[in-house]
């Protein structure tokens, strides 16, 4: 379904990604590991279009995208949980909803997803006329969630979603995920929290400093010597 | 004149001058908000929609569709401005973009003097209904024509920014572009559209305030523009209710300064409100405390 070809990224002089390739395909949860700074972000603006790519490819169903708008990505089944949620605060939660679907036309399917989206996340009900300034670390993580739903994608990349959120609440996000999944949605998911990535991944690598240096199954990855030093603490 | 009635006549002059600076405020809002840009030029589509109404109304064409054409014409003007000259700037520096929007300005302003000359030109009041007597005091039409068309316009223009996909996208933009564009927003067509609106609006503030105040000539743009700009940081620039808000106060003040203070003083006491609101409260009455974004 997506697939990345030899990708380069720079800011200004830094070369932040230097050449790398990974696949997602149907169905399957993939996750990219990496430290601070290994260039995850980077790569998630890359595939939505945020940014544009020095030289490589990414390829959406087959077709590089790297010169398509960012607003026609996610009209091609494509949505974005971004690096610490950024949702508008000054917006109510049902606007934020709002926004996910603007891409889509179709009244009645938008209002059926709603309802599904609150059936996830019960929370974002009971406050859907609050503004989502005003939500939890927790609840915006989830409103970001919804709001990407909304977009009704095909794929669903997600950046950090359990990053600054107590160990239950991102049990409880890591399930949420999966059920995405099971729903029938490919699943990019960036993440620190290794130990939790890599036990809900079919697939994953492990980013360092703008290279892949391992890939594998997330079983695999997870017995291997290097990542357990490097990212499951010993 | 009784006190109270010199007072009440005071009162509607405000109303009436405020309204004018909310319309071109609301665009110096929007845009900022949107852009992150304040349009100095933004004062100057006042002029043009004078200019361009004052040419339409000689050809003899109905009122209504010589405002309706002007209205468009800015419009476009909006936009074109916008595509020529801030969007390839837009990842420049803001001291490059305010260079820019003082150099369309003048463009403007001597491009309609070779074109109408520096001498002033009469504008008809082609929009005049009976007035309005109330008491012992009678409010022309003038008056009370640009205070309804102004708040009808607030009005239409809060529904849309509050209700519709397009307006919820205008407000997502100006909260984080990025964001946005993980939405699937067009970020250039929302801009367009905020320049166009924001245009549309200094149309209707152009032939209304000519309306008011004949002669025109091509230099009359800029000191309404300023003063909106005022009310708009006053208000916070980038909040729609904190413009119009700004609007009035500021229509009020020069309305209550010029009769019962001096007239003389006017633009100085407007300037002083102005430094004294930005040593105060630097983001205005309604604005938010936003931090630079990184
Ligand atoms: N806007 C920018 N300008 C210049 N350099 C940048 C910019 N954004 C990121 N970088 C650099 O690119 C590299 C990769 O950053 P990126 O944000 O992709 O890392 P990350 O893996 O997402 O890290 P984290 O886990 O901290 O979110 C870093 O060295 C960073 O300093
Ligand atoms: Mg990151």
């Amino acid at each position: 379904m997506l697939k990345v070809e030899n990708l380069y990224v720079r800011y200004g002089m830094i070369e932040a990604i230097k050449g790398i390739s990974f696949e997602v395909n149907d169905g399957e949860i993939v996750t990219l590991i990496g430290a601070n700074g290994a260039g995850k972000t980077t790569t998630m603006h890359t595939i939505s279009g945020l940014l544009k790519p020095a030289s490589g490819a990414v390829l959406l169903d087959g077709t590089d995208i790297t010169k398509v708008p960012s607003h026609k990505i996610v009209s091609m089944g494509l949505a974005q949980v971004p690096e610490r949620r950024r949702v508008f605060a000054e917006q109510t939660v049902e606007e934020n909803l709002d926004l996910g679907a603007f891409t889509r036309k179709d009244k009645d399917g938008i209002k059926k997803d709603m309802e599904e989206v609150y059936e996830l996340f019960p929370r974002l009900k009971e406050r859907r006329t609050q503004l989502a300034g005003t939500l939890s670390g927790g609840e915006q993580q989830m409103l970001a969630m919804g709001r990407a739903l909304m977009a009704k994608p095909r794929i669903m990349l997600l950046d950090e979603p359990s990053m600054g959120l107590s160990p239950l609440l991102v049990n409880e996000i890591f399930r949420i995920i999966k059920d995405i999944n099971q729903r029938g949605t490919t699943v990019l998911l960036v993440e620190q929290n290794a130990k939790m990535a890599l036990a809900i991944a079919s697939r994953a690598y492990v980013l360092e400093t703008g290279k892949i240096t391992l890939e594998g199954t997330g079983e695999e990855l997870a017995r291997s010597e290097q990542v357990r030093k490097a990212y499951l603490g010993g | 004149m009784s006190a109270f009635n010199q007072f009440l006549m005071q009162l509607i002059n405000g109303l009436n001058i405020g309204s004018i600076y909310a319309l071109i405020a609301l665009g110096y809002t929007m845009v900022y908000g949107i852009a992150k840009l304040i349009n100095f030029a933004h004062g100057d589509i006042i002029m043009v929609g004078a200019y361009i109404s004052l040419v339409l109304l000689g050809t003899g064409l109905p009122w209504w569709l010589v405002c309706l054409l002007t209205i468009i014409a800015c419009a476009v003007l909006g936009v074109v401005m916008e595509k020529v000259a801030y969007k390839p700037l837009r990842k420049a520096s803001r001291i490059s973009l305010l260079i820019t929007a003082i150099g369309i300005s003048y463009l403007l302003e001597n491009l309609f003097q070779l074109i109408f000359t520096a001498n002033p030109k009469p504008y008809p009041g082609f929009i005049t209904l009976p007035p309005i007597v109330l008491g012992s005091i009678t409010i022309s039409s003038n008056y009370y024509i640009t205070f309804i068309v102004s708040v009808t316009l607030m009005i239409i223009l809060n529904l849309f920014v509050q209700k519709t996909n397009m307006g919820k996208a205008m407000r997502a933009v100006s909260e984080d572009e990025g964001a946005a564009r993980l939405m699937g927003i067009n970020v250039d067509t929302t801009i367009s559209l905020t320049f166009a609106i924001g245009s549309a609006l200094a149309a209707i503030a152009g032939i209304l305030y000519s309306n008011c105040y004949s002669p025109i000539n091509p230099t009359m743009g800029s000191l309404p523009g300023i003063k909106a700009f005022i009310a708009a940081v006053l208000g916070g620039i980038g909040s729609i209710p904190g413009a119009v808000l700004g609007a009035f106060i500021l229509g009020m003040v020069e309305a209550m300064t010029k009769a019962y203070i001096s007239s003389q003083f006017l633009d100085s006491i407007v300037f002083t409100i102005l430094i004294l609101m930005l040593i105060l409260k630097p983001a205005g009455i309604l604005g938010r405390n936003v931090k630079e974004k990184v």
